[in-house]
């Protein structure tokens, strides 16, 4: 018998290899969007996956203790970077999303739908258990997640906005608060649609309105549905083949490589190829709920649902919106979208999952 | 859950609603990946279908190829109208986003001027979504290139090399053949043929193009070519050729018609020649005309209203639609008339100068004492035409002009007629609810009064003289009967005795004999009035739309006629003044070509050039007076 040496035993390769087939699959994809070339995106795309992965292996191997003790001094933290966001796009005229840090763009609100989770389970934590079903439990936790998105709103970024809400909303959900709270926030929200949908940026409105009707205007705001559609739809069982995709290639489909690259995978895989994708993630989702459930700490087991639901946000969004199911809310596709800022979120994401994994092996159980 | 009420709250309690609910919002991801994935393979295998056909109809863009058009030949298969390679420029209004900007550009480029840029505002105007605008024709290589490699800037620009059509007389055939044009929105409605919105495609639109639209218009062709979302050809998949329309072969003699259009000269009239075997057209002739050649290449505002402008009406198809007196044209008919009356050809009547019904006295142009039937037609004596008419009266004679083919509308191609009148009492009564009068008679056998015909029916009534058949004119080769006219021989001798006479004697036209050895030319002269005689002028002199017209209607050779014309000159003061010397020309051509061009190369220097010379002239000399005159629509 071989001998596996403990450290590479500890090694998640497992999930290394899932991450890879994902990130891989989409490599290829992005090779054939750009006609067959590894630039512009293929290439980048290969640097910034092995730096990220890396960066969420060594996250990973991080005590869980650290993100407990530091996880309101980094939500706080990144609510000024919201705040500094907001004033310098105030200074300089126009609506910024983004510091630039020299080397990259740095997006504070994608980090706070990492923080806000984590700023949460750590809350959640902390409160007796009597108080669950009480008001302490809930309006601390409506003002930590009710700041940032009201500042993320104002970039403003619908996409971002419900991503963090619904993190911290699932938070608040496993931790215990009473069901009907939900129930009646939900119910209370469907009637309030119209209202808020008329606080919405008129381009943001056209947005809804073309995908309930795409097409009223299919040459318009509702070409980009219409076109995903056609490219999902034409590729058919098995695809049109690797480097056969007339949308993407003949520019028909907008935002091939970002936030509609599904579209471009499925007109060249076909069905077969969208399966295996979402069959991926899947593993990816079910990975990040058992280490939920087996989390050794109630801020681990919190965290770690409030993540995995954070990735599956982005999964189900962007796949809607591609099939025509959501509007055009410019939600990047997880691992397999071009594009820095998500796979940071993604790979944070993940590293965080990884080190509650890793605690859950360390010690007994202590769910006080 | 009732509110405060439940099982009381532990870290036990906790651990299982955490496990739970994290199980419920595991399920709920799954069921949501679960509907995705369904969704997928809905749109992928139940919509597969229609998606692949959108994604098609996407990546290839079919472009129809115009047909080239079938030619138009004459009797001797010389090009009428054909078709010359052209590379055009047109506008896609749909894809026009900067207008001022491409626009400026394209004059800046192609140094197109007011005029055309006027048209080219006036056509986006009218123009709908995808119908082209044609911004510039036959433009040559360097032009064409300076477009093309500025197409990325200037969306809505679409360069074709395709083929234009050519009328290489031009103005000798515009009211022959009609012209062609981009067919407008209301066409492209009704006809709903993708063709139509295609550039550089054109559609009969008057004449004889008109009326063999659907022989000469070919099969597109198509180019299916695959291409980005912007636009750009990414490479060709295949082309399928196009079919050339038919060729439409007419009666007419080419170098005859540009023959008697060039010897029109200045006047305004219409020459018609038939042929007397077979009632072909050989030339139909109506001058002042338009060049086909603009109007198929979207004639500028300025050129038409110049057009308009002109009294000389160049816009009207003078052959058909012209309708005139005859005058004394219908007196060989006439005396047709008065043969198969019983009236015995040389029976004399004394002409005083004049005829004298009741207490009115009707003139003769002179005082030819007296003279037989013959000798009447030969000095065109009105006394003893009035004498007849007096005699017979006017409804024995209508019948005899009506079987000469006056007053008839002819099946012709692409013709639009204005047959004019052949009166008589039963007309009269219906018409003007009066009865018919001596004077009446009187003044229609001197195709005065009521009498309206067009020079198509004059050259019909000569060539059914001539050759004693009922001829039906024709413009392509149909078959007719041309059965024997109901005359009897010695009527139709008369007739043209009097004719041969008028030439070849001592009458009003032999000024005008053929100068060929062994072929003679028979014919009359014609003077109408416009005025009435009550004005006293006698029209030969004023202001040139009060003077007279000159008719003349003739056939050669009078032993064994071949063929037949009529000469209508408008306001040209007499039929033996203006219109006999160019029938004189127009049959030394169809015998001596050489001669005849000599006569009228002396002719058109003193015109001042051909057609073409001179109307470009006057179109220019237009333009100028038109700039500072402030109200061009008057004539200059």
């Amino acid at each position: 018998m071989i001998v596996v040496p403990p450290a590479i035993q500890r090694i998640p390769w497992k999930l290394i290899a899932l991450l890879t087939a994902i990130t891989g699959f989409g490599i290829l994809v992005l090779y054939s969007a750009a006609g067959g070339n590894w630039s512009p995106w293929a290439w980048q795309q290969s640097l910034r996956f092995a730096v990220f992965l890396t960066v969420a292996l060594i996250i990973g191997r991080l005590p869980l203790r650290i993100f407990e003790e530091f996880s309101y001094l980094a939500y706080i933290g990144v609510l000024i970077l919201l705040f500094a966001v907001e004033l310098l796009g105030f200074v300089g005229g126009g609506s910024q999303r983004w510091l630039n840090l020299g080397f990259m763009n740095l997006q504070p609100s994608e980090l706070m739908k990492v923080t806000i989770v984590v700023a949460l389970a750590r809350f959640y934590a902390q409160l007796p258990p009597g108080n669950t079903r009480s008001w302490t439990a809930l309006w601390p936790a409506l003002l930590m997640i009710g700041v940032p998105v009201a500042m993320v709103m104002l970039q403003p970024d619908l996409g971002t906005a419900l991503s963090i809400c619904i993190g911290g909303v699932v938070v608040m959900f496993v931790a215990g608060l009473p069901f009907w709270w939900f129930g009646g926030t939900a119910i209370a929200g469907a009637a309030a649609l119209p209202v808020l949908f008329s606080f919405l940026h008129d381009y943001q409105q056209k947005r809804v309105l073309i995908f309930l009707d795409p097409e009223s205007d299919p040459l318009g705001a509702g070409y980009h549905i219409s076109q995903s559609k056609i490219a999902i739809g034409s590729g058919g069982i098995g695809g049109k083949g690797f480097l056969n995709g007339s949308q993407s290639h003949l520019d028909y489909l907008p935002e091939g490589h970002t936030d509609f690259v599904f579209a471009t995978m499925a007109e060249e895989w076909g069905l077969i190829g969208g399966l295996a994708l979402i069959f991926g993630f899947f593993l990816l989702l079910r990975w990040g709920t058992r280490v939920a459930l087996r989390a050794r700490t109630r801020f681990g087991q919190l965290t770690a649902t409030g993540l995995t639901m954070t990735i599956f946000f982005y999964i189900a969004v962007n796949l809607m919106m591609v099939m025509g199911l959501a509007p055009v809310v410019g939600i990047p596709l997880p691992l397999f979208s071009y594009g820095g800022s998500s796979m940071l979120t993604i790979m944070t994401c993940v590293g965080i999952i990884l080190a509650i994994e890793n605690d859950s092996k360390t010690g007994t159980r202590r769910l006080h | 859950m009732a509110r405060g009420k439940g099982p009381p709250i532990t870290e036990a309690w906790r651990g299982i609603t955490f496990t739970r609910r994290a199980l419920v919002v595991g399920g709920a991801q799954a069921a949501v990946g679960i509907a995705l994935a369904a969704r997928m393979a809905y749109i992928s295998v139940i919509d597969n279908d229609r998606y692949v056909l959108e994604s098609e109809s996407n990546r290839v863009n079919l472009t129809l190829v115009p047909p080239r058009r079938g030619w138009i030949v004459d009797r001797h298969g010389k090009a009428l109208a054909n078709n010359r390679v052209s590379l055009r420029i047109d506008i896609i209004p749909d894809r026009l986003h900067n207008r001022e900007v491409v626009l400026g550009q394209l004059r800046t480029l192609l140094q197109l001027d007011g005029d055309t840029m006027e048209r080219i505002n006036r056509d986006l105007k009218a123009a709908s979504g995808f119908q082209p605008v044609a911004v510039a024709e036959d433009m040559s290589e360097a032009e064409y290139a300076s477009i093309l490699v500025r197409l990325p800037e200037m969306p809505g620009i679409a360069p074709q090399r395709g083929f234009a059509r050519n009328y290489p007389t031009g103005a000798a055939v515009g009211h022959l053949i009609g012209y062609v044009g981009a067919p407008n929105a209301e066409e492209y409605q009704k006809a709903k043929d993708p063709l139509y919105i295609t550039p550089g495609y054109r559609i009969g639109k008057d004449g004889l193009e008109k009326y063999f639209q659907p022989m000469l218009k070919g099969k597109p062709g198509a180019r299916r070519v695959e291409v980005t979302a912007r636009g750009r050809v990414v490479r060709d998949l295949e082309t399928q050729p196009d079919v050339q329309g038919r060729t439409v072969h007419l009666t007419i003699d080419a170098d005859l018609q540009e023959y008697a259009a060039r010897r029109m000269g200045r006047e305004s009239g219409a020459i018609v020649v038939i042929d007397c075997l077979n009632g072909d057209i050989l030339s139909f002739v109506s001058m002042p005309s338009f060049d086909p050649n603009s109007f198929s290449d979207g004639i500028s505002n300025n050129e038409y209203s110049w057009l308009r402008a002109d009294d000389h009406q160049p816009l009207i198809n003078k052959a058909t639609r012209g309708l005139y007196p005859p005058g004394s044209t219908l007196k060989p008919m006439a005396a047709i008339a008065a043969v198969e009356h019983g009236v015995d050809p040389s029976e004399r009547h004394t002409c005083i100068g004049g005829y004298r019904l009741g207490n009115r006295f009707f003139r003769c142009l002179g005082t030819h004492g007296s003279i037989d039937m013959p000798t009447a037609i030969m000095k065109s004596c009105n006394s003893y035409f009035y004498w007849l008419a007096h005699r017979l009266g006017y409804d024995a004679m209508a019948p005899t002009a009506k079987l000469l083919g006056l007053g008839e509308e002819f099946q012709l191609a692409g013709s639009n007629q204005r047959y004019g009148t052949i009166p008589d009492s039963a007309w009269k009564q219906s018409r003007y609810d009066q009865k018919w009068t001596a004077s009446d008679s009187l003044n229609a056998v001197i195709g005065q009064g009521y009498v309206s015909v067009n020079p198509l029916q004059l050259a019909v009534m000569s060539a059914r003289i001539a050759s004693g058949r009922r001829l039906y004119p024709r413009l392509i080769n149909r078959a007719f009967k041309n059965e024997p006219l109901p005359f009897s021989p010695e009527a139709l001798a008369v007739a043209r005795q009097g004719m041969d006479l008028v030439v070849n004697g001592a009458g009003t036209a032999v000024r005008s004999r053929l100068p060929l050895d062994g072929i003679t030319m028979g014919g009359k002269t014609g003077t109408a009035q416009v005025r009435g005689l009550a004005s006293g002028s006698r029209g030969q002199s004023g202001a040139w739309k009060y003077r007279d017209h000159g008719l003349f209607v003739c056939f050669a050779p009078v032993e064994n006629p071949r063929y037949a014309a009529s000469v209508v000159i408008e306001h040209g003061m007499g039929g033996s003044r203006a219109a006999a010397p160019i029938a004189k020309d127009i049959f030394t051509f169809l015998y001596d070509r050489e001669k005849a061009m000599e006569a009228l190369e002396t002719f058109e220097a003193g015109w001042g050039g051909t057609i073409k010379e001179r109307m470009d002239r006057d179109y220019a000399a237009w333009k100028a007076g038109a700039s500072s005159d402030p109200n061009p629509e008057l004539p200059q």
